[in-house]
């Protein structure tokens, strides 16, 4: 619904995260800088962290394994398997973290449209118990949002 | 993929998690983020009797995230602002972590896509 740049997070379920994101870039080089090493490197992780390990064997069945290292020098990692691959289109792979219990499901699809690719990724949780230990993992606080920005998602959820 | 986490009880964010997980939820929430409404008003929109309409609004109630207004006639529903903000404040968190990320694939994508000739300048340094 919004333009390039708008990252919009929707829970479909009580087990679903959504992410929605518009690239100005072909879905050829977003399928590349999702799954090539040294592409991951350059851009996966929230800000002042690093990828320091990252491992992808690109194939039905294949593993890949990420380890992402913090500002305060620890270590975050994880790891799945790939399930299915269809380039430049669509993947779902399993992760995991090595500090939570539970594995979830990763499916990512590519639309591209003049030129621009639309990324929707679809978590699904194995269950409430797994999503409440995410929860409480107690990562940085985010800023409080607007009603204004509340209803937009509600509204982008709905339609 | 890591979420962020809160000091906000779990049990309640299921609670609000379960109550948006309905479309027709979604949209009487997004109804009543314009102001209160009544019951009939909140059913007008949608091709649903009323008593299926106040089922939804049940479950929407026992969430917390609606309540009932002082007029004893119309009985309006209204948003509740609270846990709707700490559901969204934890989807927030969960936005930055991934924005971070996306912002460097964006300049990334860019350079992808004029390989050798001159960078543009217009992207400077955050």
């Amino acid at each position: 619904m919004k333009n390039t740049g708008t990252l919009i997070v929707t829970t479909p379920s009580d087990r679903e995260i959504v992410l929605t994101r518009v690239f100005d870039a072909p879905r050829q080089l977003v399928f590349d800088a999702f799954t090539k090493p040294e592409l991951l490197k350059r851009w996966f992780g929230p800000r002042g962290f690093s990828l320091v390990v990252c491992e992808v064997d690109l194939r039905v069945g294949g593993s890949w394994r990420f380890v992402l290292r913090g500002p305060d020098g620890k270590d975050m990692g994880m790891r799945g398997v790939y399930r299915e691959i269809a380039p430049p289109d669509r993947s779902v792979h399993t992760e995991s973290f090595d500090d939570f219990p539970g594995e979830s499901i990763v499916t990512t699809v590519l639309v591209e449209e003049r030129g621009r690719t639309t990324l929707t990724a679809t978590v699904l949780y194995p269950s409430q118990e797994v999503r409440d230990a995410v929860i409480d993992s107690g990562m940085e606080h985010g800023a409080a949002e607007t009603y204004d920005k509340l209803a937009e998602m509600l509204l982008a959820a709905t339609t | 993929m890591q979420p962020a986490g809160y000091g906000t009880s779990p049990d309640r964010l299921d609670a609000t998690f379960t109550a948006l997980a309905d479309p027709t939820r979604r949209a009487i929430l997004a109804r009543l983020a314009s102001g209160e409404a009544s019951v009939t008003e909140l059913a007008e929109p949608f091709a649903m009797s009323q008593p299926a309409i106040s089922k939804h609004l049940k479950v929407l109630e026992r969430a917390g995230l609606i309540s009932i207004g002082q007029d004893a006639q119309r009985r309006p529903r209204r948003l509740e602002g609270r846990p709707l903000a700490e559901a969204t404040e934890w989807l927030e968190g969960y936005r930055q972590f991934w924005e971070g990320s996306f912002q460097r694939l964006d300049a990334l994508l860019n350079e992808m896509k004029t390989p050798r000739k001159k960078r543009p300048r217009r992207r400077t340094t955050r």
